[in-house]
């Protein structure tokens, strides 16, 4: 993921629905929209639009955090926690640098 | 007013038929010929034959497939029925060859899974707690 800026990985974090989105991936990785849509409002309260979890998602792919899957007529959203490998290896073990 | 019928629409009224009482084990109420291929098929719960009929409605028009297809891609039902057991049903089904979406998943009030009509709709399957 080497391709992929600490930036746009710290920006995706910071929003909580989109923290969400990687929890849910992480309880069950490789769901629908709707999918995501349905645990969201059921489970968590949260009555956004598929609109704004679609977008959400775009975030989170951009970040590297999400990939997504066509499968047939299906497409799938599976969690890649391959971004968060480095994140803080620069303050933990210093001779690591930002890139 | 009643909601005595509500529809999906399939490709293929006979494979449709197969799939809604062979495999989903729904029972057969009206089949009519409408002119052309096309039938008046409804079929009901055996649970409730009085209740509301399902329309197998062919699909012939031309916007209902790039809208089943948007439908179908994001992974959103056309439609819900109500099972006593999602889990159980889950099991029987993908034992018939029944291709899931979602597996059975607890939502807190409701458990759900979302099945393949295989006529070109996705199907939720919902259990109340």
């Amino acid at each position: 993921m080497g391709d992929v800026d600490d930036d746009d990985v710290f920006k995706a974090l910071a929003d909580p629905t989109r923290r969400k989105i990687l929890d849910e991936l992480a309880d069950r990785d490789g769901q629908t929209l709707f999918e995501i849509c349905a645990r969201l409002s059921s489970k968590h309260q949260l009555g956004s639009s598929r609109q704004a979890i679609s977008q959400h998602l775009e975030v989170l792919a951009a970040a590297g955090l999400v990939h997504s899957r066509r499968d047939g007529r299906y497409k799938f959203h599976h969690l890649d926690t391959g971004p968060l490998t480095h994140l803080t290896d620069r303050w933990r073990h210093r001779d690591t640098k930002e890139t | 007013m009643r909601i005595t019928i509500t529809s999906v629409l399939v490709h293929d009224q006979a494979a449709a038929e197969r799939f809604y009482t062979e495999v989903l084990g729904f029972v057969k109420k009206h089949d009519v010929p409408m002119g052309g291929d096309a039938r008046w098929l409804t079929v009901v719960s055996p649970d409730n034959p009085d209740g509301t009929e399902l329309l197998l409605e062919p699909d012939a028009h031309p916007a209902a497939k790039p809208w089943k297809d948007a439908l179908v891609g994001d992974g959103i039902p056309y439609t819900q029925f109500a099972v006593d057991d999602v889990k159980a049903e889950f099991d029987r089904l993908r034992a018939l060859g029944v291709h899931f979406t979602q597996e059975p998943t607890d939502m807190g009030a409701f458990t759900t899974a979302v099945l393949d009509d295989t006529c070109g709709n996705l199907i939720q399957i919902i259990q109340m707690h």
